[in-house]
């Protein structure tokens, strides 16, 4: 395996936010090389989106070094190194299903006939052909997601931020849009940071998955994700599959706060304190 | 193909949407003549219980003095005037006049709101410095303001519709600018990230984000304003001396009340519709504009 530059690189990073004296994340060393699909699982208000947010440069680390690409997480930034996603499509009502795709394009510059053809690609891409005169309101949660992944991949960034994109959806919608993601992913080669509640879906994306423990925001594992590629239905079935889950399960029973649910249920019951 | 019948379903939403939407004018047309009538019955109403019980209240009687009937103010628009038109010709020309003030006034009013709200929006403080300041400009009443102005503007040699116009802006830029910084602040946090992450520059914030997120907002004001400015418009007639517009002729046929009240009371009906196809009209540039969830207009 060639040892490239990682895309992202945090070195003994933590981040106190002033108001309430919270300490989010502390002591961070992560190392994210390119092609990676890293998941960041953990309980609720253990840093996660916080963490997304300091490699996104949209929120200043108090301590430690941030690098992106090679460079300040600033530059990246504005070099419109990343896309990013949130847990709701953040959509904007007044555009259509096209012109929301086209924003990022829009403020990069490119011309009208250069947006067209990404926006149709784009739109083929996450199978919403017949949507793009629609407006935001007019699709469902799912159909929204699919908008803003479509929206966040127009620019062909070399790293996808991703916080709990999906949490909102049905298991079946969700089920089908890790494939779509995975699919997106193998034919991009693009670097992945996913933030997820759920252990099954970390583990089936994921060629690596960071379990983090709350107050402060720590990483209490890594779990490597052998699974083969690519991954497909059959994967969910497989013994490994539910080795590797166990295994994250018990990081997070480690880390101090889970609550998995019982009967084959995997998601992570976060605490609800502060939220 | 799922994509395929979804989208089937989703068109045929959009008819029943579009069916829907006739039942609902239908339905808001029957509500306006229902309206109507009720407003009639009203006013017929309590005339009718007034003139029967003798009622007074301090010194007002009821009688068709006080409270013509309305078809006769309505029917007083159809006959002709001293000078020799149709008094309802004389209103419209009035109105007209007027309208031409409140619209430049209108105009001035919520362009100058929008640039200060845009301004008050990147800077927290100039908002806390400037704020209060604009706030108190409205605590100063109209009546007063407007002779000031008439004297000042008239002074440099500029039309007397103008200063009323200047008045009525007056009374517009206050809501506009209030309304556009909350609609401005309005825009999503995230979205705000999104913008960011965008390496996006405060113009195209400005103009991408912020402003079309502000739009409802300015609407709600827009609505205020329109009225607002012709009430402005035809305040700032009476210290301009103008004699074109409905408040000179407000003003005019107040002097001769006691001998033909329906004079009055019909330059009223005309400036009541007037301030309400203003607000119509608003209402009509935001069903085009506006672009949001049915549920999120203001
Ligand atoms: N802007 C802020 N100001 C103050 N405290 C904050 C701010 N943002 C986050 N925090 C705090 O930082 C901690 C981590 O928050 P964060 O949103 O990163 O958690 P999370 O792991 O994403 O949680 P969840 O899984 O519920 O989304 C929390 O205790 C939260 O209260
Ligand atoms: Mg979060």
């Amino acid at each position: 395996m060639s040892r490239r530059v990682s895309v992202v690189s945090l070195r003994g990073l933590s981040k106190e936010f002033s108001r309430g004296g919270v300490v989010a994340l502390q002591n961070i060393d992560l190392e994210i090389a390119p092609g990676e699909f890293v998941s960041l699982i953990g309980p609720s208000g253990c840093g996660k989106s916080t963490l997304l947010r300091v490699i996104g440069d949209l929120v200043e680390p108090t301590g430690g070094e941030v690098v992106v690409n090679g460079k300040s997480a600033r530059q990246a930034r504005l070099d419109r190194d990343y896309g990013i996603v949130f847990q709701d499509a953040v959509l904007y009502d007044w555009r259509t299903v096209a012109k929301n795709i086209a924003l990022p394009l829009e403020m990069g510059g490119w011309n009208r006939g250069r947006r067209r053809a990404r926006v149709g690609e784009m739109i083929e891409l996450v199978e919403l052909g017949g949507f793009e005169g629609h407006h935001p309101w007019q699709l469902s949660g799912g159909m929204q997601q699919r908008v803003s992944i479509a929206r966040a991949l127009s620019f062909d960034p070399s790293l996808l931020l991703m916080d709990e994109p999906f949490g909102a959806l049905d298991e079946m919608t969700r089920e089908r849009l890790n494939m779509e993601l995975l699919r997106i992913w193998e034919r991009a080669r693009s670097t992945i940071v996913f933030v997820t509640h759920s252990i099954s879906e970390a583990v089936f994306l994921s060629t690596r998955v960071v379990v983090m423990s709350a107050r402060p925001g720590q990483i209490t594992g890594v779990v490597e994700v052998d699974l083969p590629q690519p991954r497909n239905a059959e994967t969910r079935g497989e013994p490994r599959f539910f080795e590797l889950v166990t295994e994250v399960r018990e990081r997070l029973r480690a880390g101090g706060l889970d609550t998995a649910g019982e009967g084959g249920e995997e998601e992570l019951i976060a605490a609800e304190e502060g939220l | 193909m799922p994509v395929m019948a979804s989208a089937a379903v989703a068109t045929e939403r959009w008819s029943i949407l579009s069916a829907d939407r006739v039942r609902r004018g239908a339905s808001q047309g029957a509500m306006l003549l229902g309206v109507l009538a009720g407003l009639w019955a009203l006013w017929e109403g309590f005339k009718w219980f007034g003139e029967a019980v003798d009622l007074k209240i301090g010194v007002f009687v009821v009688d068709d003095r006080t409270l013509p009937h309305l078809h006769s103010i309505v029917a007083r628009l159809f006959e002709p005037t001293a000078v020799g038109d149709r008094l309802l010709t004389v209103l419209l020309e009035a109105a007209l006049f007027t309208a031409k003030e409140a619209a430049v006034g209108f105009a001035m009013g919520a362009a100058i709101g929008f640039l200060i709200a845009i301004v008050l929006v990147h800077s927290g403080l100039l908002q806390r410095g400037l704020l209060p300041y604009i706030v108190a400009s409205q605590t100063i009443p109209i009546l007063a303001v407007a002779p000031m102005v008439v004297v000042w503007l008239g002074g440099r040699g500029l039309p007397g519709w103008f200063s009323v116009a200047v008045i009525a802006a007056y009374l517009t830029f206050f809501p506009v600018a209030i309304n556009t910084l909350r609609g401005l602040q309005s825009a999503d946090p995230r979205a705000l990230e999104l913008m960011q992450s965008y390496a996006a520059s405060r113009w195209a914030i400005l103009w991408k984000l912020r402003v079309p997120a502000s739009l409802p907002y300015l609407f709600a004001a827009f609505k205020i304003s329109a009225t607002a400015s012709i009430v402005g418009a035809i305040i700032g007639e009476l210290p301009a001396g103008i004699q074109d517009g409905l408040g000179g002729a407000i003003l005019n046929f107040n002097q001769y009340y006691a001998s033909s009240p329906d004079d009055l009371w019909a330059t009223n009906l005309i400036a009541a519709l007037l301030g309400l196809s203003f607000f119509l009209l608003i209402v009509l540039a935001e069903r085009l504009i506006v672009r949001r969830a049915p549920e999120h207009v203001a």
